[in-house]
Order: C-alpha cells, then structure tokens, then sequence
C-alpha cells in the first residue's frame, strides 16, 4: 500500500489576542525580516497550546511538528482533547488555511466536511441546493446530474425536494446536506464530527456509508470525532493528537486507550478525579487488578484466567452506610456492572474491598471500567472512565469463538428439546 | 549496492512526482491560480444564478428593482444638476445623459462593492471548505453583468422612445467600444474590489474607507456633468483626468452618442490602471486566501 497523504513537520501558529492597533507593528516588524531574508521573528516564541495554564507569549503552536502517513484506503481516525489540534489540522489539509511550516503531499482530490450544509442557501430548494452544495465540494454539473436520484433517495427528503431549505428540520437539512457529500467522489474524504445530527437510523446508514466508501470503493477517509465508539467502529488505524502534537498512532483500540489515560495524566488513582457529594469524604486510595496498578502499566489479561480487581479505600468522615460498584464498558456501551451488595456500616478509616470475574466471561477487546459508590441515602461518588485494561486474544475451547458478542456465551446454558413428541 | 542506490532514488523519485497537490505555507509569486477557477467554472455560474434567484426571494417587485433604482436617481440629477444648478449636458438631452453615466458607473460601483466583500462576507463558506476564492469576485462581476444588461435595456428604451419623439437616434462604428468599456469598468472594480477585500481581513479600517470613498470618487467622476463643463469653468479641470473613471464615462457617451470630442486615446490611462490593479489585486488576494481565515 503507498501513501497517500503525508505530512511532514506541519506546524501552525496562532496570536493570541485580539488584532488592533498594536498588531500592525508587529506585521511591520515581520515584513522587514521578510524583507532582508531573514526568518519570522515570532515564529521562535510560541509555547505549546495548554489553553488552561497562562502563557507569557501572545503566540501558541496549535500544531507543532506533525508527521504521519495515510494509506490509501485507510480510514483514520483523529483524537484527542478540546484544543489539541485536531481541527487545526483538518483545516489545514482541507486548505482552508496555511501550515506556519511544513508541507502535506496529496495524491488526488480531497473534500471536505468540517461542517454539513455548507452553502446551503435558505431560500433556494433542496433541489438547488443540491447543486451549489455539490459545486462547493468539487463536483461538475454533469457529476451531481448524475447522481442527482441516488442522492435525494438517501437523504429521504424526496417530498420537500422543491421546497426552501429554511422550512426543513435540522434533521432534514443535515440528512440532504450528508447525502450529498456522501456521493462525492474524491479520493480523500475529511469529515469532523458530521454524525453529531441525525436520528440512530441515519447515523447508522452514514457509518455504513463511509465503510462503504473506504472499503469498496478504495478511498481514504480522515474522521474526527469525539464519539469514540464511532472511531472504533470505523477506523482501523487512529491518532492521538495532544497539545498540538502527535502522541500516538496505532491501532484504534490502543490508540482510545491511551487516550483515557492521557486525558487524565494520572498515575494512580489518587488523582483521578470523581464526581458527586460523596467524593469530600470518600477517598479511593489503590486500585489493582490482578495486582496489578493499571495505571502505570497497560495490563493485558488472559481470558481464560479470573480476573481479581482490589480496591482500598479511605472514609475521611464517619459516612452513612456506603455501596462499591464497578462498571464495565465496551466502546462507550455499558456492559454490567459488579457490587457488593451489603452496605458498609458507617465508620471511619480504611477499607479494603476486592471484585472478580470469572474465567472465560469477557471476549478479547478494551474495556473501561468505572468505579462509584453511592450510600442509601443516594449520596454518590463516580467516574465512568477511571481506567481500562486489554483482554487478549486467545483460542481456548472453553471460549466460544464460533460465536459473535462481547461477552462469552458459554457462561450462559441454553438446552434443545425435541416437540414433535409430545 | 550501486544498483540498490539508484533503485532507491528511482523509487523516491517516481513516488515524488506522483503527488498532486502539495500544501505548502507560501505559494510562488506568480501562481494566479486561473486554472482552478475553470475547474470550479461549474460552480462559478451557479454562484451567479444563486444571486439572482435568491436576491428576489420574497418581494414583490422583484427585478423591476433595476429599473427603479436608476429612474429615480436620474429624475433627481435633472431637477438638481439640470433644472437648479444649469449644468450642461454636451449636447444631448438631460435624460439620456444622465442615465447613460449613472448606468456604467452603478455596474463599477456594483463590482466594487460586491467584490471588496469578499472575505468577510464569505468566512463562513471559506473557513469550512476549499474552493478557488476567486469564484466568488468572478461570480459577481457576472451576475451585475446581467444587472447591467437590464439597464442598459432601460437606457435603450429611452434612446427609441426619443426616436419617435424627436427623431434623433445615432448608432455607428462607436458601439463597438461600449462592451470594451463595460470590460474595463468590470475590471477595475474587480481590481480595487479584491484588493480592498485581502486588505480587510485584517484591518477593517478599508470596510469604513470603501463606503465614502465611493461617494466621494462619483463627485470625482462625471456622472452629472460633462467634462468640457469643467474646463469652461475652471482651470484644476485637468485634475479630473487623473482618475481612471472619468475616461471610462466620457467614453461610454461617446460611443452611443458620439457627443463630445472624446479621444480614445485618453483610454490607456484608464487602462493602464486597470491591469495594474487587477494584476496586484490578484496576486494579493492569492496570498491573502492562504492565511485570511486566521485573522479574519
């Protein structure tokens, strides 16, 4: 497989600030560099874009030396936190603006759809708007004739085809603005965060779209999005934006674990931040599965073993009667969740507690867990994403690998009794 | 090894070549990108058809709009300029004269103006997807085209109605000129347009220049008055000379009137500005598309 988009050393910058009269005597200061040759001068002092800390510069790297490859065929997907760059990039690559430095090298046509709808005109028809919409994306007249019925027939609005767009609903508008995006032919398809509108069925009928596109039909597909069990039903391969930089480009599974764990940049789980009332008093001190601290290590678990998970923890104050609970999730999907069912009686200091699952319950794949407790006074404590850990992929009979689902149906009896007799 | 050398370099430069789009911070000088704009030509005409449909949505006169613009403006130049202040109108009747000026100078008005929006009034289609930014300029320079088509319908309405009435019509060899002086009142529109547009995106202080600029370059330009007027009046006469307008007027009544003692030559001047703004206004544009969305 070649590539088919590269990035090399992609770098942009911002000033921060508003643009008045004082920045035009830095632009008087930048075009005098231009003009003796010499470099930008403001390019030197920018900081890493952490939009939470206070900087000293007016300028910030939105993205500092970017570099990765895109095969052909490939569907990407890009994450990361608010401000990472992910955007930055796609506009980048989308040409709606210039990298500070670097280069990106394509082979072929990209469109993209950082935003649905783009150029729809409200008083024109979907008809028309068809059309301009499509012009907007690249396509020729003939191009968008052509595919004029397959459009309207996927984006259900054939009805109001004639009718403004202004009298649409939101969900018509995104649905006749994906439809047309979707039946471009480019061979690199940008999307940002286009599935965020739209009932479950077109959602569902999109994603089916773009696996369509990339697999099918052989076109590359950058996706971003923060809706993670989107990107792992998608993309294959993911990178992990932070700060302007890449962190990591792997497998998408891999890469959306480290997400979690970059995104909290924790060690243990001390530092983990819980939600709730309950969290003054409760502290959770350690966390172990299988003894092992899953924060400092990425675990991998054999399926065919139990898994033990240990959990210490501390009552600051003499609380009410409390409950432990551990939550499992798979893409986002919470799968069940485990909890001592009686109530600690209220005291204070130090308690200890430990959950299992048994041998041969959970396929192979990443799993989130989530770990709250709640007191019958409904007085909680919780965090859906505190940390996660692999189960590996191995062949054993008592998994029964012939059949589909997350969780291993051998754990669950099924019998078969012939009716005719009776 | 030599071999595995060169079949490297061979391999490194195959792959090299096969790129075709390469997104850099700067583009070279001179890229005009033209060629893109016939690509998106399609998309170009729908721009146009976008804006004519669209502006008339939901009124009731619709394009009769482009015939009462103009009509009331020249009612008002005759009874100021011709019935109070007495200034002559070179030999033709006060309506046509004053409607022919006020036709070619609206269309470059109407260039200019839709143009030097540009930037700030397209950021939100620009910042989401690329297309050649020049469509957008190129498209409203045809779509007042079409404008222009109907006032000068206007204009030729009134010529035949004078005809019958009076008997006086000419048409000859001078025609000719009036679609070369619609080109280059287009063009210098466009020019000035899109360089005020790149201009714009940073400082907004050329948005505030633009709106009284206008008024005060038609005093400059002679729309309600002829320029022998002036040099019977006055002795800064010439200064008029000075802006590329005046010539591009005096033309335009020339050719359909043949009125004045015009002389064509006086048309380089006009011309020269023209392709000079045009020439700078694109290459600042073009440089200015890469970065605008930054700082717009």
């Amino acid at each position: 497989m070649s590539a088919i988009i590269k990035v090399e050393n992609i770098s942009k910058q911002y000033r921060l600030g508003q643009i008045g009269t004082g920045t035009i005597g830095h632009d008087l200061n930048r075009w005098w560099a231009q003009l003796r040759g010499k470099e930008d001068p403001y390019l030197k002092i920018g900081e890493t874009n952490d939009r939470s800390k206070k900087g000293h510069s007016d300028y910030v790297w939105a993205l500092k030396d970017v570099n990765f490859e895109v095969n052909q065929g490939e569907v990407l997907g890009i994450i990361g936190k608010n401000g990472a760059g992910k955007s930055t990039l796609l506009k980048i690559l989308s040409k709606t603006t210039a990298p500070t430095t670097g280069s990106i090298k394509i082979k072929g046509r990209i469109a993209s759809l950082l935003e649905v709808g783009t150029g729809f005109h409200p008083d024109l028809s979907g008809r028309d708007n068809i059309f301009l919409n499509g012009a907007i994306l690249g396509m020729t007249k003939r191009e968008i004739k052509s595919k004029f019925d397959e459009i309207v027939d996927f984006s259900g609005v054939e009805r109001y085809i004639d009718t403004p767009v202004k009298r649409y609903s939101s969900g018509m508008y995104v649905r006749l603005a994906f439809a047309v995006a979707a039946h471009l032919e480019p061979e690199i398809l940008i999307l940002d965060e286009v599935l965020a509108v739209g009932d479950a069925d077109f959602q569902k009928k999109c994603l089916g779209k773009m696996k369509d596109v990339s697999v099918n039909d052989g076109r590359t597909v950058l996706f971003v999005s923060h809706n993670l069990s989107a990107i792992s039903q998608l993309c294959k391969n993911a990178v992990l934006l932070s700060n302007g930089k890449v962190v990591d480009i792997n497998e998408t599974s891999l890469v959306i674990n480290k997400y979690y764990q970059q995104h909290l940049e924790i060690n243990q789980i001390q530092e983990v931040k819980f939600e709730g009332l309950l969290k003054d008093y409760l502290k959770f001190l350690e966390f172990f599965i299988n003894g092992v601290n899953p924060f400092a290590n990425e675990l991998i678990v054999h399926p065919t073993q139990q898994i033990n998970f240990e959990l210490k923890l501390l009552a600051e104050k003499n609380i009410p009667p409390f409950r432990l609970s551990l939550a499992f999730f798979k893409d986002n999907v919470r799968l069940f969740s485990i909890s001592d069912y009686d109530f600690y009686e209220s005291t204070q200091g130090q308690f200890s507690c430990t959950f299992s699952i048994d041998k041969n319950v959970l396929r192979a794949g990443t799993y989130q867990i989530g770990i709250g407790s709640r007191t019958e006074a409904n007085l909680w404590v919780w965090n859906e994403h505190v940390c996660s850990f692999n189960v590996s992929e191995v062949y054993d009979e008592n998994i029964n690998i012939l059949d589909y689902g997350i969780l291993n149906s051998k754990k669950f009896s099924t019998s078969k009794r012939n009716l005719n007799d009776t | 090894m030599v071999a595995k050398v060169m079949e490297e370099i061979k391999k490194d430069l195959s792959n090299n070549s096969d790129w075709t789009e390469v997104i850099e911070p700067k583009i070279s000088f001179l890229q005009l990108g033209l060629k893109d704009v016939w690509r998106y030509r399609d998309l170009l005409f729908l721009f146009v058809r976008r804006d004519f449909v669209a502006t008339y949505k939901q009124t009731i006169l619709g394009p009769l709009w482009h015939f009462i613009q103009p009509i009331l403006t020249t009612v008002m130049f005759v009874i100021l300029f011709g019935k109070i202040a007495n200034i002559p109108t070179d030999g033709i009747l006060a309506i046509p004269f004053y409607l022919s000026g006020i036709t070619i100078w609206n269309y470059f008005v109407a260039c200019l103006n839709g143009t030097s929006n540009t930037f700030v009034g397209n950021a939100g289609i620009f910042g989401k997807v690329y297309f050649p930014r020049l469509v957008i300029p190129f498209s409203v320079i045809i779509s007042n085209i079409i404008k222009l088509g109907i006032q000068f319908l206007l204009l030729l309405s009134v010529l035949i109605y004078y005809w019958f009435k009076l008997g006086q019509f000419y048409i000859g060899w001078s025609w000719f000129l009036i679609p070369v002086l619609i080109f280059m009142s287009a063009g210098l529109g466009l020019g000035l347009g899109i360089l005020i547009s790149s201009l714009t995106t940073k400082y907004r202080d050329f948005t505030i220049l633009i709106a009284f600029g206008i008024q005060l370059l038609m005093y400059a330009t002679p729309i309600a008055y002829p320029i022998s007027y002036l040099k019977a009046k006055s002795e800064y006469a010439y200064l008029i000379n000075y802006n590329p307008l005046s010539a591009i007027v005096e033309g335009f009544r020339w050719a359909i009137f043949k009125n004045n003692n015009f002389q064509i030559s006086t048309l380089y001047y006009s011309f020269l500005w023209m392709v000079v703004t045009l020439f700078l206004g694109v290459i600042i544009f073009n440089k200015t598309e890469k970065k605008f969305m930054d700082t717009v």
